[in-house]
């Protein structure tokens, strides 16, 4: 049998705005991933000990404070930091088309704006789960 | 049964439906229509009455929308003090008749503006306030004596008021001329929006200080906004805002009589926010029978003599939810729906919100066509000449009945689990949204609820074409320097004595308003009282399930 797909949910910083969060890791769970959530207010070094700690495949970022340009390259330079090539960081939240692609050229996966389909975002976790040799 | 009744059920039996789910935004199925059998044990009397009449199921005004319309109330601010300053000032100039402040996460946690958790958040989904300096310049050639002022806050809205007191007193106005509202409604924060600081137990008791003090002072101020629009964004049905809401404000209720005040005398400066969702009989229907639940309790459970304090009034905005990011134009027609909704639902005043909501804060263009939008509802369409038409409509008074008994069967659970913070504590709330917001959106991805432009309709490659808001990291630098500025030029011995006293009231359970607002005097700053209080009262830290 296929190992399960390991998916860090997480939420940065002082947003509260859990509908997302919670929506998306129901989802990947009935998707038959593996979910841990994180739960409010998480720094980036939290966010990323527990991706640590947890061993996780996926890093999947919530944010609607508007503060994904400083959230999003702190948890990318410390994944570098650890050597964390193998783990996937993406996620969604409210952020324009234009930071997105900053984002997206800094190194972080594909991300999710409002209105997005969740099938797509799974789909988009499992391709990339195969094409990166798991 | 008449002969033409059975002739149409046999029609309808036979006639084709289109396929499609006839389920409302909250999930619940449709009656086809309305007959006459769902009003047989219908009374005008008990159930509705006339408008400004005990149950005011029809309204709270005998007049209503003739005498005054709803007062056109849009949520503003952004960036630094004197960012939102300008936005109040074009608003007021627009024809806005009520400020409502929107303050940046880092105000809304406790946190200034040079906290290391404030980073990246100054100014940018709110105007950021640390201490009375930066209010000061918020209301700068703002009479207040002259607007009535709302303001969403909080964890931390006691030093929000102070900070507002202050303001008052040095612009010479008396407090008993003060208007305005405070959001100050800690319960739907452990339930929704989760903006909490300090456990439940303290945080209720600094607002019945809250209560207890604008009582005696601030006799036109609306000590709280008991709310269930956050409740319903974070995905709720309509039941569940209708029922968590009021069981919310009951528990207030209930907590202020506890500490020996009267009921009459705080009752009548409660008031409510809904939101209004794109199910347009669901919300009319949710406004009405909120007002009778309510009224019905205030005056056969807790006791409540003054016809005041049985009255629901209430704020709306527009459901920020329902808004979509693609093709953001299409906003406009769904905000005005709602708003119809609302204003249908004898609604006090309401924010209509803007069509970029979904990709940023409003930009001055959008804020004015949803201000526009309001200002159609009132003197074009004709909507507000006349009061509460759909009464006697048998689907709406049929609606109206299902949302009472759905909202009754709800507080039967929560007294089942002990009350409202029990059932925070349980998680009942948090579980039950959750599911809700999980099933509304399968029915969205499975293709059962079509969301024009998202899942149907769509456009390909499309391009926004409309300006965004972009708020600049010279905010937070200017904030933060700000500050510092002032540690360095304010009286910190003095500030010191304050923060002393106020732990001492805080252990001793002497009512924290006055000293909270001699600390903002001596331009003690948000982040250095609530860190006070944290260390008397503690964090709340919240169980998650999902």
């Amino acid at each position: 049998m296929d190992k399960k797909i390991r998916v860090l949910v997480a939420k940065a910083g002082l947003d509260g705005h859990d509908r997302g969060a919670k929506v998306v890791a129901s989802t990947f769970r009935d998707a038959g991933f593996e979910v841990i959530y994180t739960g409010l207010r998480q720094t980036t070094e939290m966010i990323v000990d527990a991706a640590i700690q947890e061993d996780v495949d996926v890093i999947a970022l919530s944010i609607l404070s508007g503060a994904h340009m400083t959230v999003f390259p702190r948890v990318l330079n410390l994944m570098k930091q650890n050597k964390m090539d193998d783990v996937l960081l993406t996620g969604g939240g409210i952020m324009g088309e234009s930071d997105i692609k900053k984002l997206m050229d800094m190194g972080v996966g594909k991300l999710y704006g409002p209105g997005s389909s969740l099938t797509e975002a799974v789909a988009y976790i499992k391709d990339w789960y195969q094409n990166n040799n798991h | 049964m008449s002969a033409s009744k059975e002739k149409w059920q046999e029609q309808v039996a036979k006639a084709k439906t289109r396929d499609a789910k006839f389920i409302t935004a909250s999930g619940e199925p449709v009656e086809l229509m309305g007959t006459p059998e769902m009003l047989k044990d219908f009374d005008y009397d008990r159930d509705l009455s006339y408008p400004g009449q005990f149950p005011y199921t029809r309204g709270v005004h005998p007049n209503m929308y003739r005498g005054r319309l709803w007062t056109m109330r849009q949520f503003a601010g952004f960036g630094t003090p004197e960012d939102t300053n300008a936005r109040f000032k074009y608003l007021l100039k627009n024809g806005q008749t009520g400020l409502s402040v929107a303050f940046d996460l880092p105000t809304l946690m406790g946190r200034d503006a040079d906290d290391p958790f404030s980073e990246g958040e100054v100014g940018v989904c709110g105007v950021s306030v640390s201490s009375l300096k930066d209010m000061e310049v918020l209301f700068e050639g703002i009479p207040i004596d002259q607007v009535s002022t709302s303001m969403t806050i909080n964890s931390p809205a006691m030093i929000l008021l102070a900070f507002y007191i202050a303001i008052a007193e040095k612009q010479g106005v008396s407090l008993d001329k003060v208007r305005g509202t405070i959001q100050n409604d800690i319960l739907k924060e452990y339930i929704a929006q989760k903006e909490y600081i300090f456990p439940p137990k303290p945080s209720m008791r600094i607002i019945v200080d809250m209560i207890e003090y604008c009582t005696n002072e601030m006799p036109q101020w609306n000590t709280i906004s008991i709310s269930g629009y956050h409740i319903r964004e974070a995905g709720s049905t309509a039941v569940q805002e209708l029922a968590f809401t009021l069981a919310d404000g009951f528990a207030y209720v209930e907590a202020a009589i506890e500490r020996g005040l009267d009921v009459d005398d705080f009752a009548p400066r409660l008031s409510h926010f809904f939101n209004s969702h794109n199910d347009f009989y669901e919300e009319i229907a949710k406004f009405r029978a909120a007002r009778r639940i309510y009224a019905k309790r205030m005056r056969y459970k807790y006791g409540a003599k003054k016809e005041r304090s049985w009255l629901l009034r209430f704020h709306t905005q527009t459901a920020g939810a329902t808004l979509t990011a693609q093709q953001p134009e299409n906003n406009i027609v769904r905000v005005a729906y709602q708003g119809l909704a609302a204003v249908l639902g004898g609604t006090q005043s309401l924010h209509t919100n803007s069509m970029d909501e979904t990709l940023a804060l409003p930009s001055e263009k959008a804020v004015k066509i949803a201000l526009r939008t309001q200002q159609i509802l009132a003197y074009e369409t004709g909507t507000p000449h006349t009061i509460d038409p759909w009464a006697g409509s048998y689907f709406m008074e049929d609606l109206t009945n299902k949302m009472e008994a759905g909202a009754e069967a709800y507080f039967k659970q929560i007294d089942d689990l002990g009350g409202v913070i029990p059932a925070i504590e349980k998680g009942f709330f948090q579980k039950e949204i959750a599911r809700a917001a999980y099933q509304y959106q399968n029915e969205i991805e499975r293709n059962e609820r079509t969301i024009v432009g998202v899942n149907d309709f769509v456009d390909e490659n499309e391009k926004i074409e409309i300006p965004i808001l972009e708020i600049s990291p010279e905010v937070e630098a200017k904030q933060r320097r700000q500050l510092k500025e002032l540690r360095e030029t304010r009286d910190n011995k003095a500030v010191k004595a304050c923060l002393a006293e106020l732990k001492e009231a805080a252990e001793r359970d002497k009512n924290l308003m006055p000293v909270l607002i001699k600390a903002a005097k001596a331009y003690a700053t948000v982040g250095e009282m609530i860190n006070t209080l944290k260390d008397v009262f503690g964090e709340y830290v919240e169980t998650v399930d999902f």
